[in-house]
This record gives C-alpha cells, sequence and structure tokens, in this order.
C-alpha cells in the first residue's frame, strides 16, 4: 500500500531528524516533536454534494508517534479483552474494534474534548480515547465497582460525561437520534462545537437513522454522522442487507465523505473537514472504510461468513498500527526498537490494569437499587419477595 | 447480536416429562380457537391436570404424583416402552417444528436478521435456508419496524411469516406494528383479515448480557387486544407451540429464553401440538399453587424439591399461555389448594403477575384462603455485574421462603 510521497517531505524532515534521533535514543521513552510534516493520504477522499479535502495530511512526529502508541494500547487492550473472556472473567456481550483503532485515534486527533461522540455498542476504543482509564475498562467489563458505569453497565454501557463521551449503545441504531440530539443541544447553547455519532453498515439501514437526518438537515444541527463500515453487520455482508453500499451518499441531500478508516490521517483529516462544515452548513455523512478482524462479538467466530484469507489479507495490507509504524520508521522518527519498545510498555500497563480490575470488589448488593432514578424520589422498591430484600430506591 | 448458549445444566436433569402429552390424533385442532368454546366443551383429551391417562404416557404422570421432579430415567424408561422417541434440545426442538411446518404448508416463511445464511444466532433456523430457498428463509437488514410490518403485510394477504427478533428487547422497535397493525386490524376491517403471523425471539435475563438485552417483552404486549402470547419451556412445548402458533389465524407472540435452548429432552417422533390456550401441569399437588413460566419454571422445580424434603406439597403449574391466561385450569387448582404463589421474571410492576394476581383475585376470590404471593424481579434495569444480576431475579431460596410464609 502506497504510504506517502517522500519526496516531498524527505529533505525537510531528513534535515530536521538529525539531531532528533540521537536525542530519541537518550531518552526511555520516545516523543518527538512539533515540527510539522506533511503526509499524502493512501487514497484520495470521495466526496458527495460537497468539495472532498486535500490528500495531503498536516501532521507531526509527535503526533504519529502518539497514534502509534494509542492504537498499540487500543489493540493490546481488545486481545487482552478476548483472553478475559475466555477465561470467563467477562461475560454476557462483547464487541471488540480491533482493526478499527484508526478511527477512534484520528478522530479524537481533529477535535477537542468539548465535541461530542456517541457510538453503539463497539465502545471500548472510543472511550479510552476519550480519556478512559485502562482500569476504568477492565473494571467495567468484569462488571467490578472500579469500573466506569459502576459494573452495572457492561462491554455495551461505557460513558465518561466529563469529556463528552455519551456512549456506549446496545440498540442498533438508536444513538444516532440521541447524536442528533446531542447536536441541538449543542446548537441551542452556540458551543460551537459538534457531534460524531457513529453507526455500523448494519445500522445503516435502520429507520430512525433517516429520520433523524433529516430533521438534522432541516434546523442546520452541527451533526456528524460517521458510519464505520466494516462490511458486514452481524453475520450478514454489506451487500445482502444494502441495495446502495455507498453509505455516505445515502444522505441525498446532505453531504458525504468516504474515507480510508484504516489511515488514521486520513480520518483526522476528514474529521476536521466535517467539523468546519458542520458549524456552519449542517450535517454531513462520513463513511470510514473499516475492517474488524475479530467477529462481530466473542460468540461468534467470524469466519463462518467471511473466509480466513480475506481476513488475514486486510491485516497484512491495511492495518492501521502497521502503516503508521512503516510511516514513522520511513521518516527515521523512532527505530524498530523503540517502537517495539513502546508496544512492550503497552502491554505492561494493559497487564497492570487487568489485575488492578480484578482486585476490585464486585458492587454491593445495595448498587442494585441506586440511580435507577435520580436522587430524592424516595420510590419504595418490593421486588423479588417482600418480606427480604425491600428498600427505598434512594 | 449472537450471544453465547447457555443452558441451565442442571435443568436437564430436572425437566419435567409432558405428562399433559395428548394424542394429537384424539384432540380436534381448529384453527379458531376461542376461549369460551374452551370453558364449557368437554374433550375427551388430557387435561393439563394429569391425572386422566388415555394413553401409555400418563404412567409417568402417576409417577410424577410421587416425585417432586420427574427424572429422566423414569421418563426414558416410560417413553422407550412404549414409543422411543428421540432426544433433542430445546433449539433443535423449534427448528424440526419449524421444517415441519414449512414442508407442510408452503406459505410459511422466516424472517428475520442472520436467520438465513448464518443459521440463526442461536441455531433456531440452521439448515432453513439450504433447504427452503432465500425466499422462504429471508436474511433482513437491521431494520426491525420495516420487516416486522412488512411480514404484517404479507400476512393479510395469506402468507405466513415467522418473524424473529434476534432478541426480544429489538421488538421494542416494531412496537407500533405489533400493537397498531398486528393486534388490531382483524378488528378494524371488521374480520376482513387475518394475521397469522407468529413473531418469536429470545428474552429473559440471561448471564451479564446488559440490561437492554434482558428485558421481558411479555408485560409490555399483554395490553395489546388481538394477540396471543405464550412462552415455552421444554423441548417437548416448544415444538408443539410453535407449530400450533404457526397453524393459528390469529397472530401469537412466542417467548422463547436466552438460557433455555440448551435444555435436552425426549420428545416423540410423532406429529403433536400443544394447546396455545392451555396451561402445562407440572406436578399435581395439594397444598399451594404455584404459577410459573418459562425460566422461572424452573427455579419453581428446583425449590419444590426442597419443599417436598420439608413437607409441602406444592402444585406447580406452567402457565404457558400469557394471553390469554388458562383461568379453567388455573381456577381448579386454587379451589384445590386456597393458596396461589405466582413466580414470574416479569419486573413487579405492570408484570404478567399482577394481572394474573387482579384476574385470580376477581373470580376465585372466594376460594382463597390467603393473599396472592407474587414473587418478581427487581423494579431495576438489568445490571451487568453477576451478583447483581442474580438478586434482581427471583431465586429457588426466595421461593421456599414465600411457600413457608404461604403455608402458615
Amino acid at each position: 500500500m502506497a504510504l506517502s510521497h517522500l519526496a516531498a517531505s524527505a529533505s525537510r524532515s531528513s534535515s530536521l531528524l538529525k539531531p532528533l534521533s540521537s536525542a530519541l535514543s537518550l531518552r526511555r521513552s520516545i516523543s518527538g516533536d512539533n515540527s510539522p510534516l506533511t503526509v499524502e493520504t493512501s487514497v484520495p477522499f470521495t466526496s458527495h454534494q460537497c468539495e472532498a479535502p486535500s490528500r495531503s495530511v498536516e501532521t507531526n512526529p509527535k503526533e504519529l508517534l502518539t497514534f502509534f502508541r494509542d492504537m498499540a494500547l487500543m489493540r493490546r487492550m481488545e486481545i487482552a479483552a478476548d483472553s478475559l473472556y475466555k477465561a470467563k472473567l467477562i461475560r454476557g456481550f462483547c464487541h471488540l474494534y480491533d482493526g478499527q483503532e484508526a478511527v477512534a485515534v484520528g478522530m479524537e486527533a481533529a477535535i477537542t474534548k468539548k465535541d461530542c461522540i456517541i457510538t453503539a455498542y463497539r465502545d471500548h476504543c472510543t472511550f479510552v480515547s476519550r480519556g478512559g482509564t485502562l482500569l476504568e475498562v477492565f473494571a467495567e467489563l468484569m462488571g467490578r465497582q472500579a469500573g466506569c458505569s459502576k459494573g452495572k453497565g457492561g462491554s455495551m454501557h461505557f460513558y465518561k460525561k466529563d469529556s463528552n463521551f455519551y456512549g456506549g449503545h446496545g440498540i442498533v441504531g438508536a444513538q444516532v437520534p440521541l447524536g442528533c440530539g446531542l447536536a441541538f443541544a449543542q446548537k441551542y447553547s452556540k458551543d460551537e462545537t459538534v457531534t460524531f455519532a457513529l453507526y455500523g453498515d448494519g445500522a445503516a439501514n435502520q429507520g430512525q437513522l433517516f429520520e433523524a437526518l433529516n430533521i438534522s438537515a432541516l434546523w442546520d444541527l452541527p451533526a456528524i454522522l460517521v458510519c464505520e463500515n466494516n462490511h458486514y453487520g452481524m453475520g450478514t455482508a454489506e451487500w445482502r442487507a444494502a441495495k446502495s453500499p455507498a453509505y455516505y451518499k445515502r444522505g441525498d441531500y446532505v453531504p458525504g465523505l468516504k474515507v480510508d478508516g484504516m489511515d488514521a490521517l486520513a480520518v483526522k483529516q476528514a474529521c476536521k473537514f466535517a467539523k468546519e462544515h458542520a458549524l456552519k452548513n449542517g450535517p454531513i455523512i462520513l463513511e470510514m472504510d473499516t475492517y474488524r478482524y475479530h467477529g462481530h462479538s466473542m460468540s461468534d467466530p467470524g469466519s463462518t461468513y467471511r473466509t480466513r484469507d480475506e481476513i488475514s489479507g486486510v491485516r497484512q495490507e491495511r492495518d492501521p498500527i502497521e502503516r503508521i509504524r512503516k510511516l514513522i520508521l520511513s521518516h527515521d522518527l523512532a527505530t524498530e526498537k523503540e517502537l517495539k519498545d513502546v508496544e512492550k510498555e503497552v502491554r505492561k500497563e494493559v497487564d497492570d490494569a487487568i489485575a488492578q480490575a480484578k482486585e476490585s470488589p464486585m458492587p454491593e448488593p445495595s448498587e442494585l437499587f441506586t440511580n435507577v432514578y435520580a436522587k430524592g424520589l424516595g420510590v419504595e422498591s418490593f421486588g423479588a419477595d417482600r418480606k427480604e430484600v425491600r428498600a427505598t430506591l434512594p | 447480536m449472537a450471544a453465547i448458549f447457555q443452558g441451565v445444566g442442571a435443568a436437564a436433569a430436572l425437566s419435567s416429562s409432558p405428562s399433559n402429552s395428548f394424542d394429537s390424533k384424539k384432540f380436534v385442532f381448529s384453527p379458531c380457537r376461542s376461549f369460551s368454546v374452551r370453558k364449557g366443551a368437554s374433550f375427551a383429551v388430557v387435561r393439563s391436570d394429569g391425572r386422566v391417562n388415555l394413553n401409555p404416557k400418563g404412567r409417568r404422570a402417576q409417577q410424577l404424583i410421587s416425585n417432586a421432579v420427574a427424572t429422566k430415567s423414569d421418563s426414558a424408561a416410560a417413553s422407550s416402552s412404549s414409543k422411543p422417541g428421540h432426544e433433542l434440545l430445546l433449539f433443535e426442538a423449534l427448528q424440526e417444528g419449524l421444517e415441519e411446518e414449512m414442508e407442510r404448508d408452503p406459505r410459511v416463511c422466516v424472517m428475520g436478521e442472520d436467520v438465513g445464511h448464518y443459521g440463526g444466532s442461536y441455531k433456531v433456523t440452521k439448515g432453513l435456508a439450504k433447504k427452503f430457498g432465500d425466499l422462504r428463509v429471508l436474511d433482513t437488514p437491521i431494520a426491525e419496524n420495516s420487516f416486522t410490518g412488512m411480514g404484517i403485510g404479507a400476512a393479510m394477504t395469506g402468507l405466513r411469516p415467522v418473524v424473529e427478533g434476534m432478541n426480544m428487547g429489538f421488538l421494542l422497535l416494531a412496537f407500533n406494528q405489533i400493537s397498531n397493525n398486528c393486534g388490531m386490524l382483524h378488528y378494524t376491517s371488521g374480520g376482513q383479515f387475518t394475521i397469522p403471523i407468529v413473531i418469536r425471539g429470545p428474552g429473559g435475563v440471561g448471564r451479564q448480557l446488559g440490561a437492554e438485552h434482558s428485558q421481558r417483552l411479555e408485560s409490555y404486549f399483554q395490553s395489546i387486544p388481538g394477540i396471543q402470547m405464550v412462552a415455552c419451556s421444554t423441548p417437548y412445548n416448544a415444538k408443539g407451540l410453535m407449530k400450533a402458533a404457526i397453524r393459528s389465524e390469529n397472530p401469537v407472540i412466542f417467548f422463547e429464553h436466552v438460557l433455555l435452548y440448551n435444555l435436552k429432552e425426549r420428545i416423540p417422533d410423532e406429529d403433536y401440538i400443544c394447546n396455545l390456550e392451555e396451561a402445562e401441569m407440572v406436578r399435581p399437588g395439594e397444598h399451594v399453587t404455584i404459577l410459573t413460566y418459562s425460566r422461572m419454571r424452573y427455579h419453581v422445580m428446583q425449590a419444590a424439591k426442597t419443599l417436598v424434603n420439608k413437607g409441602y406439597d406444592p402444585e406447580v403449574i406452567d402457565i404457558r399461555s400469557l394471553k390469554p391466561f388458562d383461568l379453567y385450569t388455573i381456577g381448579n387448582s386454587v379451589k384445590k389448594t386456597h393458596r396461589v404463589l405466582i413466580v414470574e421474571e416479569c419486573m413487579r410492576t405492570g408484570g404478567i403477575g399482577a394481572s394474573l394476581i387482579a384476574a385470580i383475585t376477581e373470580n376465585f376470590n372466594d376460594y382463597l384462603d390467603a393473599p396472592i404471593m407474587c414473587l418478581s424481579s427487581q423494579d431495576v434495569p438489568t445490571p451487568y455485574a453477576g451478583t447483581l444480576e442474580e438478586v434482581t431475579v427471583v431465586q429457588p431460596a426466595q421461593i421456599v421462603t414465600a411457600v413457608e410464609q404461604l403455608c402458615q
């Protein structure tokens, strides 16, 4: 896969990097600097009813290294969640995001924490990119008190209000009207912020999406609908579920942009473009062409409806972490060994978080009744039997 | 959302043999079943109290009276001496029922998410797409409101679709279609249209599936006029009810349970159906009537073992028909025992138990020696944490305590 056009940037970067690389070898961890770097995206953007943004993305070594670290962390986290699930420490549903990390990481790079993100149930990595800690993730997955939802939500219900991450939703497509509502509130309070409502190619066939889109376009809401198209809706391929798989065009009168979702820089560029557009002109649809390596969820092997060759093919050619790694190495921003060290560090971080999460206790039985209503209602709950467990909902 | 098949392991041994089994040839099944006809008429069939023996299977019924729970060896011995039958899991029983009905009637079709090529997220429709083709086993996009509506529309012309909600909770998206179109069209058209649709899917509290995927929709649907609701609990009644539901001219909402799909039982080889409006006598008794359905049946039977050891004789009825209630069977039981305990998985507020209490109190108040007790789930969203989720639903220990209290 074409990564970047070195001709344009090589001369510029190599002169900057010689002192940098020597400095890097002295430090234990690599952090890079902010000197500008321009990288071309792998494929140009395809647009619908709008002007596509330029293929050249402004970035800098620090950002690239941050991308690498964050994506490696997410990848390790998801793989660790896989093992925890097989060890029966995580139960129920667990939908893993590995392969799609570039979307979360690229989006975060283009926006601030004041912008809202809302997504469906494949939310572990988006939560982390919004500032969630690994401890909160693993504790929630194992149903412990230290979890972000106090163990009461589970894999599909991660939220982080202080960084405007609105979840975490189990019902397919239901989060899109919520996202448009967030955008409405943003317009109402004149925040100059936007909302990214993420959904999948399966959810793109939900009626509520089109209803919400119509209203958002009518009211000029700063809503950005992002379709994470991993080409399979649960066990059904996109061509079997959708007459038109061009999800970015489905808005008809709403402009759309198709992005290579495995290229974090392309995602960043698209999200920046979309934010500017949404603040001026109302809703826009982004289609991220991405792929998930795992099945739909942990109980889906993922190989009954697609071939193993396909999965390994994508892993070899389009893996987002590999792309950034090659970019970093080709620009001499870090050595192979340093990147491996980052991965080791990240692995240790994940293992530590899991160990810490395992020590967190299960929720108290009284937690069953908290947060049903907001405080102060004093409703009595009788429940299973009227003598043993009676509580006044706090 | 595909989920792991969680079998209630212990329940496999606890599953009651069909004491209410009857020979379908002797039982005249007419599609236009109405409650009033059943109440007055005397059918030459096995009533669900299991005391009338029409066939060798009745032997098992008598063995049941002395045992708290039918053990597998008894049923196997009894059945192998008459008709061997075949053993299978509950989801296979559902699949068999579906397949036989699809063979029998070319108008039966299945629609749902991942039912075709994937084989169904709980394997209920496995192999059907290969056998019957893409037009009869339809993989729909994720658009519940639309495809449920489409199923109802197709039913209006005479097709008999079986619509699957991958999880009952997703059918909330189709509530308007189910309530207004499915339930009411037969009435509002003055009888011109019948809607012979079956809407099925797994519901109930599973193993840490989270709040949105552990819903009990029977409490939301019970008010809709015009629909019938049934809940299966054993492979035997799963197959029987499925076939009956498909053959019924009324819209039937068929509740399965996520945790019951791996129950194993021996079912007859021959064609049989279960009455849609009839309750099942699981264990006849004298002291108290315990009314239950679906997964809670197994918690009740587990509690029954303890109760028998303590000297109580509970009568356990699996009500099966959630709408309309089989007040005939229930009434007979109340008249015998004078004490009622309802054990359900719905939430306390507005659940099936709440309606059942009202129905029993209205009709049989004079026969009650004690107020009706109802054990239901807590009125909270189902938490993810395992320990909390356990407290949310009724556990056998609570059932034992309740019976002891009731029989004081």
